[in-house]
């Protein structure tokens, strides 16, 4: 039997969202394979080394990298999921929006305290110790690990996941109809 | 306008020859590009800078054949009676993917939040040529100031893949002159021929504005973003080149 | 201001160049407003003209100094010791690179190889020409630049031969260190292969260039004989004969030598190959790096034009006219393309065309054009003076005559060598008293990266073709330095038209780029070649078609190079990703250490 983890890092849970889109083939699916750390069962930590690591999201703060880098270690096979894994999607958005001397203070104010329709007396930047650092700037996962496959989409539908996942689970070469790869 | 002008004694005087596309015999007119032959004969040449009713430019390369066992572009290199072209191979598709994610990683291409996704030839294009294996390009993320001047349209040149169709459309289609390329090398960009666009003389019902002419998000008309409801815009019913290729049988 | 050189230039937009060349010069920049005037003066749109302005690397959208310094920056300077000259200009004139003096006076930037490698480093001072810079006599140019002298008066000492000459007056030197029987011999006397020429018919003529196995001197060798007639052949109304004097390839400079000592023979062979093709008019497209040699240059037409060598009816021709213009270049490389070339002497901006149709069908303003380089035209005259058969008995079966290699780097007598084809880089090594050579680059940076392993192949086209530059590098250099600048030179000078070029290259340079800082990974080598293939299939033009191959050469000269500098990723995880760097911002801001990364955390000296 397979045994799979998924993550979320810098993403929006889109991906893990059209996972279950698979419907009912997920029975189908816990025939073969057992899930290990994953939203989906809510484990947080791995259980033991996995078959296969499907990451959704980049790399926008110190935990995305450590995570991302746990995935690479226990994972045989790591597989980028949908366009934040594969080029940063929205949140790559944030090293186009940088341009001061001090990009990231500049973004984080913009955010907290001095940007359009903020509301924030305090004129402070949320700074909790339990708050992961950011990054100076996002990172691609492939640009952190080595992934071993990418699923194109924004989300990858449920029919391309299942697509991919099914072949992988059992060996066999894996094929894209272009149709499949959608962006909405 | 006349794509050749070299063709304008008329067809019927035209010297027809044949050559091959992968082996598969075809009839042309001598001089024609292998791409317009191609396309008469129902054979798809993928392509993104040349379109139909411009004059081609031969600039993107995804149209990249063999002649002969050389490579060149085949929108603008004219065919000549018994070339031996290779279209779809191995090798071919391996530089046309390359083409592809060069132009996918030189710009900003979001497609989950460009209002071009769906309709978009890069995009379908990508999608054609995907795999899954992980991307070793580096992205450049290119961070250039859009120009939402205009009242009517918008130009990102994020999104921008140098194909030059408007800056076509534009001169040769409206006589405008609205876009011209600016700067070099990796700095090369569609500039407008004014301050701003709002200051050049485009308009909706310009060709350089139409939904055909720009192929990705660059040139975007404001006000009715997102028109075609997923499901229904261009490449979700069909992919770029289906109807080049059903002409294959038809009228030959 | 605009309007009057626009008008000097008779408002043709086919002069555009000029005219912007004119405006820089005088305003020292090209600005918004110059752009409208220009384009509303010659009936163009203005963005046609933002597209040249920034085109060319001579142009700027912001004011340059009133004396513009322009340091060269291709590597041999670079290890010729360039930066501390830099740093010198920068120190004493208060700007760094591409920066101009508040006050305007003077502006300091890096540029593209000056044609000056056997005498770096060196700088264009406007200009003028400052070559074998050391730190100490930078100073003292920026000293007497400081009070005020004028660029035209910095060097008292004037080189060898004509560049003492009062047209030239500058410091550069010739360097000739061999004298070859064709081209440098001291017996020529211009005019002989002219006056044969006019004796034989135009068909002849071809013949007989055909005949004596000449091929291109710029690096391509295409059969020139066979140019001659394909232009002649196609029917058409006019007819022109460029001269390509754009040395741009890094490491060449023997045109140079060329246009200094040899002006009369380039002439004489420009009007040969107008005789033999039919054509009346004629250009000489010269780099704006060699500016210095334009007012000399031009005596020399008006003098052949006042004793009718040039003009309405050509002495001695039975009613053939030819003249020549200079149309200087404004800063481009990829206007050595002879294609390019035609674009920018039209006024555009400097992009090869598609071809077919090649020049001598459609060239010039889309008339039949031979498009030649200096060296191949100066043949030309002795073929036509001495015979083709004379000119055969040099060199070997496929290349015939001798050839002028501009040699620079690390060897004792850097300079210009004229030898017969088949020469052994072994041989020419020796020559030139290489200093422990380990690498040499045949052809400039579109041209083959050798090792030891390769010193004993020939130079000539059948083996190691060459438009003339010879790099030596001792054993000290770092080859991956050299791909390195080589790249940089090609991204910064693609025209940018298609995507290969314009995209790949950057992506080659960032992984050379990757290699060099210690990240490499075993899977590079198999990236960069895949990638050069891709680039090098389908480029539009010989700029992207060649650009890779400083990569793909020194991953095959040099295999342990790349070995030691890549290695298996440990655990899948990228070296290249450094996540103490990436932190440190957020700590500062944050004012706190990372739960994660900082081993101990809470504790004072938490990094440590």
């Amino acid at each position: 039997m397979k045994r799979i983890a998924t993550v979320s890092l810098a993403g929006c849970f889109g991906c893990h969202m059209s996972l279950l889109d698979i419907d009912e083939r997920i029975v189908d699916l816990l025939k073969l394979v057992e899930f290990d750390r994953s939203p989906l069962n809510d484990l947080k930590s791995f259980t033991g080394r996995c078959d296969i690591g499907f990451i959704e999201g980049s790399c926008c703060n110190e935990e995305n990298v450590a995570t991302l880098r746990e995935f690479r270690k226990q994972c045989q096979l790591l597989v980028g999921v949908g366009q934040c894994a594969i080029m940063g999607g929205l949140p790559v958005m944030r090293n186009a929006i940088m341009h001061s001397d001090e990009p990231l203070l500049e973004c984080l104010e913009e955010s907290f305290t001095h940007g359009p329709g903020v509301y924030n007396p305090s004129n402070e930047i949320p700074n909790d110790p339990a708050l992961p650092l950011l990054l100076d700037r996002v990172y691609l996962c492939s640009e952190v690990v080595r992934l071993d496959y990418v699923i194109p989409g924004c989300p990858p539908s449920g029919d391309l996941l299942w697509e991919v996942l099914s072949a992988l689970v059992l060996d066999k070469p894996i094929h894209i109809p272009p149709w499949m790869v959608k962006y909405d | 306008m006349a794509r050749h002008e070299a063709f304008d004694g008329g067809e019927e005087t035209r010297q027809r020859i044949t050559f091959t596309i992968d082996g598969e015999k075809i009839t042309a007119f001598a001089g024609q590009s292998i791409l317009e032959a191609a396309d008469a004969a129902g054979i798809y040449i993928p392509r993104l800078c040349d379109v139909e009713g411009l004059d081609p430019q031969g600039s993107c390369r995804v149209c990249t054949v063999k002649v002969n066992s050389r490579p060149v572009a085949s929108c603008v290199h004219p065919v000549s009676a018994d070339d031996v072209v290779e279209n779809d191979t191995e090798e071919i598709r391996r530089w046309r993917r390359d083409l592809i994610k060069m132009l996918l990683h030189e710009g900003n291409h979001l497609c989950p939040i460009c209002e071009a996704s769906g309709r978009c030839e890069l995009q379908a294009m990508a999608a054609r040529f995907e795999t899954l294996e992980p991307d070793l390009y580096p992205y450049l993320q290119p961070v250039r100031p859009v120009d939402a001047s205009h009242p009517d349209i918008m130009l990102d040149t994020n999104r921008c893949i140098r194909c030059g169709r408007c800056i076509r459309a534009s001169r040769d289609v409206d006589r405008k002159y609205v876009f011209g390329y600016i700067g070099r090398g990796i700095h090369k960009r569609v500039g407008v021929n004014a301050t701003d666009l709002a200051h050049t003389r485009i308009d909706l019902d310009d060709a350089a504005a139409s939904l055909e002419t720009c192929p990705v998000g660059c040139i975007i008309r404001k006000r009715v973003g997102f028109f075609a409801p997923i499901g229904r815009r261009q490449f979700d019913l069909q992919a770029p080149g289906d109807e080049i290729e059903k002409r294959k049988g038809e009228g030959k | 201001m605009v309007n009057v050189v626009c008008s000097k230039f008779n408002s043709d937009r086919g002069r555009l160049i000029d005219i912007l060349l004119d405006i820089q010069s005088t305003a020292r920049h090209i600005s918004e407003e110059a752009i409208e005037e220009v384009a509303s003066a010659l009936g163009i749109h203005r963005v046609e003209v933002e597209g040249v302005v920034t085109f060319y690397s001579f142009f700027s959208q912001t004011p340059k100094g009133r004396v513009a310094i322009r340091l060269c920056d291709d590597i041999i300077d670079r290890h010729a010791g360039a930066e501390a000259v830099g740093q010198v200009f920068s120190e004493a004139l208060g700007i760094g690179y591409g920066q101009t003096s508040t006050d305007g006076r003077f502006s300091l930037d890096k540029t593209a190889c000056i044609g000056m490698s056997d005498q770096a480093p060196a700088a264009l001072i406007n200009n003028e020409v400052a070559p074998s810079l050391t730190p100490d006599t930078a100073r003292r140019i920026a000293l007497r630049l400081v009070q005020g002298m004028p660029p035209e008066s910095l060097f008292e000492d004037f080189g060898d031969g004509n560049n003492s000459h009062p047209l030239i007056r500058s410091a550069v030197n010739n360097n000739i260190r061999l004298i070859g029987d064709i081209l440098l011999a001291g017996d020529i006397e211009s005019g002989k292969g002219l006056e044969r020429a006019f004796a034989l018919t135009p068909e002849r003529v071809v013949e007989e260039i055909s005949g004596s196995g000449l091929r291109g001197r710029g690096g391509a060798g295409f059969p020139t004989g066979k140019k001659l007639a394909l232009a002649r052949a196609f029917p058409a109304q006019r007819r022109f004969v460029i001269c390509n004097a754009d040395e741009g390839e890094p490491g060449t400079f023997k045109d140079r030598v060329l246009l200094t000592e040899r002006a009369e023979l380039l002439f004489d062979g420009m009007t040969i190959a107008a005789y033999a093709i039919g054509a009346s008019e004629g250009i000489l497209y010269l780099r704006a790096e060699y500016s210095y040699l334009r007012g000399y240059l031009e005596e020399i037409l008006a003098r052949r034009r006042a004793s009718g060598l040039l003009g309405g009816e050509i002495h001695g021709s039975k009613g053939f006219g030819f003249d020549i213009r200079i149309q200087m270049g404004a800063g481009a490389y990829i206007c050595g393309e002879e294609s390019a070339l035609i674009s920018s002497c039209e006024g555009l901006r400097g992009e090869p065309k598609n071809r077919p149709p090649f020049p001598v069908e459609k060239g010039y303003l889309g008339y039949p054009t031979v498009v030649n380089n200096v060296e191949t035209l100066c043949n030309i005259s002795r073929i036509m003076e001495r015979g083709g058969a004379w000119f055969a008995s040099y060199g070997t079966g496929q290349s015939a005559g001798t050839k002028l290699l501009s040699v620079s780097g690390d060897c004792g007598k850097p300079g210009v060598y004229e030898a017969p084809f088949g020469l052994r880089v072994r041989e020419l090594l020796e020559m030139v008293e290489a200093d422990n050579p380990a690498i040499v680059q045949v052809g400039g940076p579109s041209g083959a990266m050798i090792g030891k392993v390769d010193f004993d192949r020939r130079i000539c086209f059948e083996d190691l073709p060459t438009g003339g530059a010879v790099m030596v590098f001792g054993a000290r250099r770092n080859a991956l330095k050299i791909v390195d600048a080589f790249l940089e030179f090609f991204i910064d000078e693609s025209c940018g038209y298609c995507t290969p070029c314009r995209v790949g290259n950057v992506f080659l340079q960032e992984r050379i780029q990757k290699i060099m800082n210690g990240f490499g990974e075993t899977g590079d080598m198999d990236y960069l070649e895949s990638l050069s293939r891709t680039i090098t299939a389908t480029s539009r033009c010989g700029l992207g078609a060649t650009s890779s191959r400083p990569v793909t050469s020194s991953i095959q000269q040099f295999p342990l190079v790349y070995a030691s500098l890549t290695k298996e990723p440990k655990d899948g995880l990228h070296a290249g990703f450094d996540i103490q760097r990436g932190l440190e911002i957020s700590r500062k801001i944050a004012r706190r250490q990372s739960m994660i990364y900082d081993r101990r955390y809470g504790e004072e000296d938490g990094q440590a």
